[in-house]
């Protein structure tokens, strides 16, 4: 295995509750990249990110990440190894009981012995990263869904870290900060060296700012390629996706009988 | 054929569940105390949730301390009227206080102020995905959120119900001495030959305890198992006082029978 | 790591936690003089010891000067053996008479020490012979009726 890979992903399956979300996904993520994985709700994307985090097991398969397996590592070295990965979560997950300051030093002063002086260039450094060095002082009640989003961001790399995971970082924001953070993401993972896997259903935002994206549909990899491949595709699924059509291989409504079963067969249910 | 075997099926699987959710508590126990070093270690932690369940339930705790006091002296000297013993209203007052009626509702009303609000604490933190992304962060939420809220109310119980105690004790001697007109020395010295450190108070502190280990335990245990929406943390925050309540009250049975047998 | 307001907070609801600690022990229970520093036992035999509770105190001159530790039952000379904790500050004579007496006509009983003459003292583990059990009160009424009764045939 080359060491240009660092997320190196083959035959993962996840099963919750009984039921298949991830069926056999196979990714190679390549250091420096931005990566986005699509796909409708549901369709296990998020499932995809738990599993190279760590906080969940898969079912079968296996996940490296820079050459440990992830899988099946002890808590203390999964911590060991989740100190060098940022994690943005959907809405941000800011602590809500602390200040702005505090949630981007939190990391810093759970895991380092730095000076209280030394976290406060490093917080202040990381908060003017994302143009909220203004902010510091704010709690995350008093902030906009975009400047959260842009505060847990700057919590994500507080320790530069080598993968950084981006959970839904578009959802519910308005196009200017949508822009934002994606030119954000963009610059920060470039400027970090890091690699970023995003996980979203955004595709225009997405298709600006990433390397390489991979389509999941029902628990597999349906489609992949870089942005000018996938624009440019005639796959039905990824058509759909990008044009956003009603119907399609997704389809617009929920397994069910058929409609004359339902509502002319009443009499023979039981 | 479904309809018939429905209430048995939803009977076993609530036993079922309830006996799963007990085993996980006892887990979670277990992890709470393994993941406990860093709540000492770092004790500003556990500092700041002794300020908000001990310092913020002191005045709720010495009101109502005061209250049950006055009601206990009333209602102690109306009673031993009829003995003609009312010289005994002190030490009616401090056995009650403090051998069930400190510590119990103490207890209570802990669990009512500052457990429900552990719950809600840790139920939100759920909800909006902080725990998870605390764990992201290489950072243990039992260790750095659930066992400091646990030890800070651990420690905080037998306090606040020492204090419970002392305010009635005092509410007893305000109602019966200041006002009634017992002899204020025969209220204090029947109180102190009739009153055991070690039988009574000193049992009156570890059932506080008991409680507090109890209590601390159920309003973060809850939180942490709560469902991560709104409703489900408003679900569990109901669940942990009325487990708390049925919880002391059933403990304070067990603990009075191993305590207080055979003497009286 | 520097001072905050919630350590003063802290600070605050600790000494006020140990205040109640204390005033409970103190002025409640009454901890100075109910511990007794450094005890001696004794032991003394009833044949009958009415409504003698563990706990109970030892009073000589009504003076608390100890406690009773263990009640039992002997079986083989049906008497009943008190374990009793004696302030080691306070010695008694080796014919002392212990007997049970009640505080007033319904109240608790206790243990009374009736000092004797003799020049030796009772040591630690030593058992008081001379004993007086506890007043029966039907005993005594029926006593007393008895009496009357025979009184009354006397006269005739």
């Amino acid at each position: 295995m080359s060491d240009d890979i660092l997320v190196d992903i083959e035959e993962l399956h996840f099963n919750y509750d009984g039921r298949p979300v991830l069926q056999g996904i196979n990714m190679k993520i390549r250091r420096g990249q931005v990566v986005a994985i699509m796909g409708g709700s549901g369709c296990g994307k998020t499932t995809l990110l738990r599993c190279i985090g760590g906080q969940l097991k898969p079912t079968g398969g296996m996940v490296r990440l820079d050459r440990h397996r992830v899988c099946n590592m002890s808590h203390t070295e999964l911590y060991d190894l989740r100190r060098k990965m940022g994690m943005l979560f959907q809405f941000g997950a800011l602590f809500t009981d602390i200040s702005v300051f505090d949630n981007v030093a939190f990391p810093l002063r759970e895991h380092t012995d730095l000076s209280e002086a030394m976290i406060r260039d490093l917080v202040l450094m990381k908060l003017e990263a994302v143009g909220l060095r203004g902010a510091h002082a704010l709690m995350p009640g008093e902030l906009s869904g975009g400047m959260a989003r842009r505060v847990a961001l700057a919590r994500a790399v507080a320790l530069d870290p080598m993968l950084v995971m981006y959970d839904e970082p578009f959802a519910g924001l308005d196009p200017i900060a949508l822009g934002v953070i994606g030119q954000l993401i963009r610059k920060l993972n470039d400027a970090l060296g890091a690699t970023s896997i995003m996980v979203t259903h955004d595709v225009h935002e997405s298709l600006a700012i990433v390397d390489y994206i991979y389509f999941v549909s029902q628990g597999r990899i349906v489609a992949e390629g870089t942005p000018d491949e996938i624009r440019a595709s005639e796959d039905p699924f990824v058509h759909q996706f990008v044009h956003a059509e009603v119907d399609g291989p997704v389809h617009f409504d929920y397994p069910a009988p058929s409609v004359v079963k339902e509502f002319l067969g009443g009499s023979a249910r039981g | 054929m479904a309809d018939l075997g429905s209430p048995f099926r939803k009977l076993g699987h609530l036993a079922v569940d309830r006996i799963w959710r007990l085993g996980f508590a006892v887990r979670f126990l277990f992890a709470v105390l393994r993941y406990s070093g860093a709540s000492f270690r770092r004790l500003h932690l556990t500092l700041r949730e002794i300020y908000f369940s001990g310092v913020l339930s002191l005045l709720i705790i010495m009101v109502s301390g005061l209250f049950v006091g006055l009601v206990l002296g009333l209602q102690g000297y109306e009673i031993l009227q009829r003995f003609g013993s009312t010289e005994a209203l002190g030490t009616l007052v401090a056995l009650s206080l403090t051998r069930e009626l400190g510590p119990v509702l103490a207890a209570i009303f802990f669990a009512s102020r500052a457990g429900s609000s552990v719950t809600a604490e840790i139920g939100l933190m759920k909800a909006t995905e902080q725990l998870k992304a605390m764990d992201m962060m290489a950072v243990n939420p039992i260790a750095r959120v659930v066992a400091p809220r646990f030890w800070g109310g651990v420690i905080s119980m037998p306090f606040l119900a020492a204090l419970f105690s002392a305010m009635g004790v005092l509410g007893g001697w305000l109602i019966g001495v200041v006002f009634i007109g017992v002899d204020d020395g025969a209220y204090w010295s029947q109180m102190q030959s009739g009153v055991d450190f070690r039988y009574d108070i000193w049992n009156g502190v570890v059932k506080s305890f008991v409680f507090g280990f109890a209590v601390s335990l159920i309003a973060v245990f809850e939180g942490y198992d709560s469902v991560p929406t709104a409703e489900g943390v408003s679900r569990a925050i109901t669940r942990t006082v009325v487990t708390s309540v049925l919880t002391v009250l059933a403990l304070d049975f067990v603990l009075t029978s191993f305590m207080f047998r055979g003497t009286s | 790591m520097n001072r905050t307001v919630i350590d003063l907070w802290v600070g605050i609801f600790v000494a006020i936690g140990i205040a109640a600690l204390l005033f409970l022990a103190l002025k409640v229970g009454n901890l100075s003089s109910s511990r007794l520093s450094e005890t001696y036992a004794l032991q003394a035999r009833f044949d009958n010891i009415g409504g003698l509770k563990v706990r109970g105190p030892v009073k000589s001159a009504g003076v608390v000067v100890g406690r009773i530790v263990d009640i039992k039952f002997d079986a083989t000379t049906y008497e009943a053996v008190v374990n009793m904790e004696v302030d080691g500050r306070y010695r008694f004579p080796k014919d002392t008479i212990a007997a049970i007496y009640t505080s007033g006509l319904l109240g608790e009983q206790f243990v009374g020490f009736e000092s004797g003459g003799d020049e030796k003292m009772l040591k630690a583990g030593d058992t008081l012979t001379k004993t007086q059990s506890a007043v029966v009160l039907e005993k005594l009424i029926s006593q007393f009726l008895f009496n009357k009764a025979a009184e009354g045939q006397d006269a005739k």
